[in-house]
């Protein structure tokens, strides 16, 4: 049971890392700086509920909105560069903050313990759902209900008229400009709202696991964030958690066995993606595709439609 | 309306805008034709923004256009089609409109409904642009699926979207057939009657011959010539700068 409570747990939190990169894809920005804000939030969201006791909740919407902040500010200097010069310049955004945070000590006494980040050692026992009487369930319960309303928030972004000029900006930029669209503020808010995703999503990894250290903010992570939404398609936000699905849950867990040939299984996963189906492995298709088996399996039950 | 004055584009040593002094007025159609590489996409491009001009002024009713963003100048009134058609393909035609839309001045909507509206808030009046585009039943098609006389109405409709009272036009008839043409001359007229001036950029003669009030024909970046299509046409540098005849040009592409 726990060991199916942790994958569950490991498949909201990279949903949402995943969703993150999500939108930035929409308008065109391939980012492997979500790791650089899953660490902000992460670090921010663990010493307010170790170092200055708080409530678990507002240290998530803290810690996601100075994820967020951070994301306002890289993605300026992001609006110059773009593709692979895009991919590079976040790559090394990322590397800074684990850097940085591989050298804060910050250690405090509370109640007799010394807790906090404490540098090359990581940031440790960060027990506040233990400490707290939560149970696992409970956890994995909160993971998903975040994961629900950043899905729902994220379709109905895509039913109003801004999901339209997120898409359009994806498309043709300078079409999108010629019809009226304010680039830097479209990319600078899509760096930003997928900031503070990723920014959710380290305060919930963070807490779940209790403990993080530079290894947890690596490039590979980046790597899975912006390759859910690429297996997944940008259809919509139902590929991506398909994607994250398929590769924790089969890929990663299922094949164990395979040990680190399941990266390379990964990267081939990737490289027949965008060859084959750019529009994703798991698309508008795969739904329509899904309802039409729906419908057969209703066909075969006996159900006339 | 708008006024280019001694305005000039060098992409490195090509000198693709030279020099350019023009002047259209309020309600006009104004033609801009030249051989090929004279330098009148550069022109749209630049009155649009797409880069900044290496020398000379772009005004609009006596705004200064030339320091302000693309998205700045179509709120001065400012909108284009291009040469090669971009349309947002994986969107819906409905939807192409839908981005570039912009409320009638005076009839804006709050800042709210414009981003995060549903599609019902816009329904009917975008409804009514894509019917007068021909595209009625397209509505919900993606972009792409458009045949390529459909897709030229579109990106011609989501010019128009934007409610420019300047409208660009570079090479819209480019690719058609006569009765394509003849459907387009219609609507640059009808766009003409709404009140909009039209710059049109074209290299099939008969429609700048027939729908223009004024010419400027450029060569190597310079106006070479400036008047109705009768005078541009009886010119002869200008159908020296053609190799010979309008004709052939028109042939050519
Ligand atoms: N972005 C650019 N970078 C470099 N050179 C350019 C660029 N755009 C245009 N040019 C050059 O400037 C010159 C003018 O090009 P432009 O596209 O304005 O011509 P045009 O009159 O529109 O021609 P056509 O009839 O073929 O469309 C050409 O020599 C072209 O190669
Ligand atoms: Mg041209």
């Amino acid at each position: 049971m726990e060991y199916y409570l942790g994958i569950t747990q490991t498949i909201g939190v990279h949903t949402l890392l995943g969703l993150s990169a999500y939108v930035l894809l929409l308008t065109g920005q391939l980012s492997l700086a979500q790791v650089g804000f899953f660490a902000i939030g992460s670090y921010v969201s663990g010493i307010l509920t170790v170092i200055f006791g708080w409530h678990i909740l507002p240290a998530l919407l803290v810690g996601a909105l100075v994820a967020g902040f951070f994301a306002f500010l890289v993605g300026f200097p992001a609006l110059r560069v773009k593709g692979l010069m895009l991919v590079v310049a976040t790559i090394a955004f990322s590397e800074i903050v684990r850097l940085v945070f591989f050298n804060v000590n910050w250690r405090v006494e509370v109640n007799g313990l010394e807790v906090g980040p404490d540098s090359t050692q990581g940031f440790r026992e960060i027990r506040y759902f233990a400490a707290n009487g939560w149970e696992q369930a409970h956890v994995v319960l909160l993971i998903w209900l975040i994961v629900i309303l950043v899905m729902v928030l994220l379709w109905w972004l895509d039913k109003v008229r801004a999901g339209a000029v997120l898409r359009a900006v994806g498309e043709d930029e300078l079409a999108a400009q010629s019809s009226g669209v304010n680039l830097t503020m479209v990319k600078v808010a899509a760096m930003t709202g997928g900031g503070v995703i990723a920014g959710i999503a380290g305060g919930l990894f963070a807490h779940s696991t209790t403990y993080v250290d530079h290894h947890t903010f690596s490039i590979l992570l980046a790597t899975f964030a912006v390759s859910y939404p690429i297996l997944g398609g940008l259809k919509n936000v139902l590929g991506t958690l398909m994607a994250v699905i398929f590769i924790q849950g089969f890929i990663i867990e299922g094949l164990r066995f395979m040990g680190d040939y399941r990266n390379i299984l990964f990267g081939l996963l990737i490289i027949v993606a965008m060859n084959f189906r750019p529009q994703g492995l798991v698309d508008g298709n795969f739904t329509s595709d899904l309802r039409k088996l729906l419908r057969m399996n209703q066909k075969r039950g006996g159900i006339d439609a | 309306m708008l006024k280019l004055t001694n305005l000039a584009k060098y992409f490195g040593g090509v000198r693709a805008v030279d020099g350019l002094d023009m002047q259209i007025n309020k309600g006009e159609i104004f033609g801009l034709i030249g051989p090929n590489g004279s330098g009148k996409s550069t022109t749209v491009n630049l009155i649009c923004g797409v880069f900044p001009q290496t020398a000379g002024t772009i005004e609009l009713d006596n705004v200064d256009l030339g320091r302000l963003a693309p998205h700045q100048r179509i709120e001065f009134g400012v909108s284009r089609t291009f040469q090669n058609i971009r349309l947002f393909g994986d969107l819906t035609v409905w939807q192409n409109l839908w981005v570039a839309w912009r409320d009638a001045p005076g009839h804006e909507t709050s800042w709210l409904v414009n981003w995060f509206g549903s599609p019902a808030d816009r329904r009917h009046e975008i409804q009514k642009l894509l019917e007068f585009s021909g595209l009625g039943d397209r509505a919900d098609r993606p972009a792409s699926s458009l045949s390529f006389g459909e897709q030229r109405r579109l990106e011609l409709a989501r010019a128009m979207a934007s409610k420019p009272k300047l409208i660009l036009l570079d090479e819209p008839a480019a690719g058609m057939n006569s009765e394509e043409v003849a459907d387009l001359r219609n609507r640059i007229l009808t766009m003409k009657n709404l009140g909009m001036t039209v710059l049109l950029v074209e290299h099939v003669m008969d429609l700048v011959m027939s729908v223009t009030d004024r010419i400027t024909v450029l060569n190597f970046g310079k106006p070479i010539a400036e008047g109705t299509p009768l005078e541009i046409q009886n010119n002869e540098m200008v159908q020296e700068a053609y190799f010979g005849s309008a004709k052939n040009v028109e042939a050519g592409n």
